[in-house]
């Protein structure tokens, strides 16, 4: 038994709270929690069905939390769990899940599994059964401060992009400013043209912002990973530069698990409460859509739909302002069929998309949102997380499907009345 | 052991001790949860709908969006055997009449033919919902001894009440001190395995409530 394994269980065990204690004694296995997972529904495999991706958790629970548990393990009735369980439950629990929490939703006695297939992967990376992928997206993201290995001289060359493009300034460590945004590595890698949008609307809205040398990139890979420490130091990093910068509020980007890790994990990572508020960027732009502060002008003609990213929606109540800002710039606007907190996942979230041996699984469960896309027949796709953004145009291309995939902040700077500026 | 000591064995004292039993199970179980704790979440909550993680504890008993049709047996079979349960264990006159003796409160009942009726339906919809469970791949797959061992112990309070009722197979008394035997062994099991749910899911919705509507997403 290795020390790794040891240390694994110890975290399993520490994990095990009274919410997890009542999910498990209330689990009556109907199962239903399968058919809310695209995992299994895309695959058949049983072994997918969410609550068993912690079957070990469970075992640990009852073999060493409950009194009738204790007592047959102590009779030797029941079997310990094993490390070459937790390496079979890695590719359960990291290479068919995307934490979308469509399952938590679900349950009929309540179960919150995301929360716990969240706590199971601090024991399974610490007993060293983290897919490989994720552990090097993690470690970069602590030795450069980047899941994708972006260098602040890349950042720098796409903001001189984007101010060459937008003619406007991209303010840097501006001490004082009211908001700090932040990227995802995706943006400033893939999709650079966000940094432009976000000066675009700010210009416009006479918002007081800036980004910060010192913390840039919000992708949280110890949230995916499951190692709270690492967590900890990314959001920490971001903390110390708002608070540096006195900033009020920080705008997590078109970033799902971003948000999530900023937003709702942040303050019990760090153990304590932050002295400036967190929204998503689609929360700012509608609220500055409702104060009036940015204007539109024209309406996108073409057939599109909206793809909530998980973490956004269902897992962090951004549902409406998505929609409002829809309703004012696209003329054609179509819902998919299970949409909103119901809305199925991409596949690429929760670590899958930097999680290579998962690729065939991911490009496979994205056939749900094949079939949703086919119904509407759309040509265009608006979505707000750059990691979404990238599985769609993947698999998208995969399955050979000629439809466009736009980032929801962009689409809102293309549709500013250029007249209007905001000088408040 | 004649019938009708046996009789008065699980009416008497057996009774006592597997309702002790199942006092004890219960606050055990509530032990082993609460226990744990939960550490305060220092994140701020978004516009706190009031009472959802309240309200999660009842709504989540309807069907989620789309799944109705996806699982009609496991919602509506559902549905009917646990009401089914409930009927015949309360509002069976015989037994409000046993438990009126017993701690002296009571409350009308139905009328024994419908509830006769509602002993098969129930008895029909547990057999399902096992052939189910059996046929279903998801369903086999993490079925354990827990659920085949559940499932039986509530089958056989109904059949053998049902039994008794109309004076099936084995002589009255007999069959009246077996359902006395198999509630017996329900009340024991309930507290220990997923029978445990019963009571566990208010605990388990209210959490899974409080996380959703802490993040915006509230029933």
């Amino acid at each position: 038994m290795s020390a790794s394994f040891e240390r694994g269980v110890d975290a399993i065990r520490q994990a095990i709270d009274a919410p997890i204690a009542s999910y498990f004694a209330s689990c009556v296995h109907c199962g239903l929690c399968a058919d809310a997972c695209l995992f299994y529904t895309e695959t058949g495999d049983p072994r997918y069905t969410p609550i068993n991706k912690v079957e070990p958790m469970k075992r640990i629970w009852r073999q060493e939390f409950t009194l009738l548990g204790r007592i047959t393990r102590l009779l030797g009735l029941v079997q310990p769990v094993t490390d070459e369980e937790l390496a079979e439950w890695s590719r359960l629990t990291y290479d068919a899940c995307s934490m979308c929490g469509r399952c938590s939703l679900v349950c009929p006695v309540g179960n919150d599994i995301t929360y716990m297939i969240r706590k199971f992967r601090e024991g399974l990376s610490l007993a060293g059964h983290a897919p490989p992928g994720v552990i090097d997206a993690t470690r970069r993201t602590i030795e450069l401060g980047s899941p994708m290995g972006v260098k602040l001289q890349t950042l720098m060359a796409q903001i001189k992009r984007q101010e060459a493009e937008t003619g406007l300034e991209i303010p840097l460590d501006k001490v004082g400013a009211d908001y700090l945004a932040l990227l995802s590595s995706m943006e400033i890698v893939n999709y650079p043209e966000y940094l432009g949008a976000l000066a675009r609307v700010f210009h416009q809205a006479g918002v007081s912002w800036t980004l910060s040398t010192d913390a840039y990139e919000a992708t949280n890979s110890g949230i995916q990973i499951g190692q709270s420490d690492l967590a900890a130091k990314v959001v920490q990093r971001i903390v110390d530069a708002a608070e540096k910068l006195g900033v009020k509020t920080v705008i997590s980007p078109e970033c799902g698990h971003a948000f999530m890790a900023l937003r709702f994990e942040g303050p019990n990572l760090i153990g304590r409460r932050y002295k400036f508020d967190v929204v998503h960027i689609l929360e700012l732009l509608d609220q500055l859509r409702a104060d009036g502060r940015i204007r539109f002008k024209g309406r996108d003609p073409r057939p599109l739909t909206y793809h909530d990213p998980c973490q956004i929606a269902r897992r962090g109540g951004v549902i409406d302002p998505p929609r409002r800002l829809l309703g004012e710039i696209a003329e054609n606007f179509q819902e998919m069929h299970e949409t909103g907190k119901w809305n199925w996942c991409c596949g690429g979230g929760g670590g899958v998309s930097a999680n290579d041996r998962a690729e065939e699984l991911k490009l496979k469960s994205f056939k749900v949102k094949k079939r949703q896309l086919d119904e509407l027949e759309v040509t265009t796709v608006v979505t707000s997380c750059a990691n979404c953004r990238i599985t769609f145009e993947e698999a998208l291309e995969h399955y050979n499907m000629p439809v466009e995939v736009i980032g929801l902040a962009e689409m809102v700077a293309d549709h500013l009345d250029a007249e209007e500026v905001n000088n408040d | 052991m004649s019938d009708v000591e046996f009789l008065m064995w699980v009416r008497g004292p057996g009774l006592v001790m597997a309702f002790a039993i199942f006092v004890f199970g219960l606050i055990l179980r509530l032990i082993e949860v609460y226990s744990l704790g939960h550490k305060p979440d220092l994140a701020p909550a978004r516009e706190v709908t009031p009472g959802s993680p309240w309200r999660t504890m009842f709504t989540r008993s309807a069907p989620a969006d789309g799944l109705l049709k996806k699982a009609p047996v496991l919602y509506i079979g559902g549905y009917i055997f646990h009401l089914g349960l409930f009927i015949t264990f309360f509002l069976f006159i015989p037994h409000i009449e046993f438990l009126r003796n017993a701690i002296g409160i009571g409350w009308p009942g139905l009328p024994t033919p419908v509830v006769d009726f509602v002993a098969v339906i129930t008895l029909l919809t547990l057999v399902l919902t096992l052939t189910v469970r059996i046929a279903d791949p998801v369903k086999r797959f993490l079925s354990n001894a827990d659920d085949y061992v559940g499932w039986t112990l509530t089958f056989l309070p109904v059949l053998t009440g049902w039994m008794a009722y109309h004076h099936f197979m084995l002589p009255y008394t007999w069959m009246l001190a077996i359902h006395i035997f198999t509630v017996m062994l329900l009340l024991i099991a309930l507290p220990f395995g997923k029978l445990g749910h019963f009571f566990t899911l208010f605990i388990s919705r209210w959490y899974n409530g409080n996380n959703f509507a802490r993040k915006g997403v509230a029933s």
